[in-house]
């Protein structure tokens, strides 16, 4: 277990010096960031920043060229298959687009991986788990509907509520409140929010939306051209002569 | 699930030709993922007989028509040539051999490579685009078991059962020509048909019907699994999962039938 200097808590995500190319597009051009066990991070930076990137590769589905990504003490890059189910059990990823399964019902999306996982779980247990999870995204009364009848902030719960359900101790986050309106937005930074405090997770939060940045984020993490520029708390980041994080701010509060 | 290069991959080979090996070893370990799967269970077969069913609901009113006319027109067609020699009573076995050994595997696999091959194709390919197949990924919920080996052990399993269901409706065809034509028997004309008609062309029969099966699954699931570039990108994987599958039928029917004859 990797305990941090400063704040004396847990590691979960370690990021050294990541670097990722997509062919002569270098995207990620040697990210460093740390996770604490209990914190609420959230990464900020313009759009083809490469932020989606770096979570992707958090959870393996992309894999570095260098650089080293430790997650919950293992390194993602060098797991064998087993190992690597093993550990994205424990890391929740929620999807910019909320990549609901369309051809199964709201609470088949959500009983899917618990059954593909857990074999021995009867249907009684299963349900039981759906519905202490819908109830936690508070839809409930969407069990039965098919995901092209939700709107998008439900599917956005919905698509949480389904890696909720495997109680992952690592939440990642892709732009949760994209494309909703204010109230929708405000009802996801509060479900972001009592995760953290109901369920007792850490999370990577990415966002363009400076509100759910200070809503949610313990530490805001400024990204640009492909490295993180500035860390610390809303005020710490925001109280910049840089040009493109004041740009950033004015651009959401003016 | 991204088809991950792996470091002996990188390693080895300069640039260059590189993209071309990298390819087709990806695309060999998918293929070849499907044999490491058959021998870890659980399988899932409530999903593979859906996915039967769904092969067989797809391509059921196709083939029938197909091989109906298919046994009609054959038929006819080939009358004035035997009864030149007054031979159409051979009409039977002669009908018999061209569905059982030609016929009926070929234009089965061809009409399932369309229905079957282009569904599956777009199916997986709108997946993949909107990152489903990602989110089971990461959800360590096992996409390849769960979408390719069902789809594709389907496709394996129907795909004999409809040639013999083609072969059947084909002769009937044939029978009901035959039967207005010549006033044969049906028991005649059954007995004529299956004469020529052995256990190796059944089971040379059955080998292709499997192959083919295994390679409009295979050839469906890989296109839609490396769908790129949105909506666009499912269009071009359901088209390319049926044209690169009836190549690959063809020249699987060659070989195939070059090899069975060595057994002859
Ligand atoms: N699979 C991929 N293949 C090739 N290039 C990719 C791939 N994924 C991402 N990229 C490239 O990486 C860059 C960063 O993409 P990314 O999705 O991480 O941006 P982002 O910071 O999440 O932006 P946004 O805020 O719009 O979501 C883009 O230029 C994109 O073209
Ligand atoms: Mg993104």
């Amino acid at each position: 277990m990797e305990i941090n200097d400063t704040t004396g808590k847990e590691i979960v995500i370690d990021i050294k010096e990541l670097y990722k190319s997509f062919g002569d597009n270098h995207v990620l051009r040697g990210v460093n960031l740390e996770v604490d066990r209990g914190e609420n991070v959230v990464v900020l930076g313009r759009s083809g920043t490469g932020k989606s990137v770096l979570i992707k590769i958090i959870c393996g589905l992309l894999t570095q060229d260098e650089g080293s990504v430790i997650v919950l003490g293992e390194d993602v890059k060098n797991l064998r298959a087993r190992e690597l189910e093993a550990l994205r059990l424990k890391v929740g990823f929620s999807f910019q687009m909320s990549a609901l399964y369309d051809s199964m019902t709201v609470k088949e999306n959500i009983a899917f991986p618990l059954m593909r996982n857990f074999k021995h779980l009867t249907k009684a247990e299963v349900k039981k788990r759906v519905d202490e999870v819908l109830d936690a995204v508070s839809l409930i009364k969407s069990r039965d509907q098919y995901p092209a009848e939700l709107s998008g902030g439900q599917k956005k719960r919905i698509g949480i509520a389904r890696t909720l359900v495997l109680r992952p101790e690592i939440m990642l986050y892709d732009e949760p409140t994209a494309g909703l309106d204010p109230i929708s937005s405000i009802e996801i930074n509060n479900l972001i929010n009592s995760i953290k405090k109901e369920f007792g997770v850490s999370s990577i939060i990415i966002t363009h939306d400076l509100v759910c940045a200070k809503v949610t984020g313990d530490r805001l993490v400024m990204m640009f051209d492909g490295v993180v520029q500035k860390q610390g708390t809303f005020g710490e980041v925001f109280d910049s002569n840089d040009e493109r994080i004041k740009s950033f701010y004015e651009y959401n509060f003016t | 699930m991204e088809i991950a290069t792996t470091k002996k991959e990188k390693y080895y080979l300069s640039k260059g030709i590189d993209g071309f090996f990298i390819s087709a070893s990806k695309t060999f370990r998918f293929v070849f993922n499907y044999f490491i799967e058959l021998f870890r269970p659980p399988y899932e077969f409530g999903e593979i007989v859906k996915q039967c069913y769904k092969v067989g609901c797809d391509s059921l009113p196709l083939i029938s028509l197909t091989g109906f006319i298919i046994g009609i027109v054959f038929t006819k067609q080939s009358r004035p040539s035997l009864s030149d020699f007054g031979a159409t009573s051979w009409l039977p076995s002669l009908i018999g051999i061209a569905v059982f050994r030609a016929l009926a595997p070929l234009v089965t696999a061809l009409i399932c490579a369309g229905k079957v091959g282009s569904s599956i194709g777009a199916e997986l390919g709108a997946m993949k685009v909107t990152e489903q197949i990602e989110a089971m990924d990461v959800s360590a919920s096992k996409p390849y078991k769960y979408l390719v080996f069902t789809r594709v052990t389907a496709c394996v399993f129907m795909m004999p059962l409809l040639m013999l269901y083609t072969s059947f409706v084909a002769l009937l065809g044939s029978y009901i020509n035959v039967q207005t034509n010549e006033h044969t028997s049906l028991a005649t004309f059954i007995a004529n048909a299956f004469d020529k008609i052995n256990f190796l062309d059944l089971k040379a029969s059955v080998i292709k019907a499997v192959v083919f099966g295994f390679t409009i699954g295979m050839v469906a699931c890989y296109k839609g699994f490396t769908t790129t570039r949105g909506t666009e990108g499912v269009g071009k994987a359901a088209n390319a999962a049926v044209v690169t599958a009836m190549y690959l039928i063809f020249i699987e029917e060659l070989m195939i039938v070059q090899i069975v004859g060595w057994f002859r």
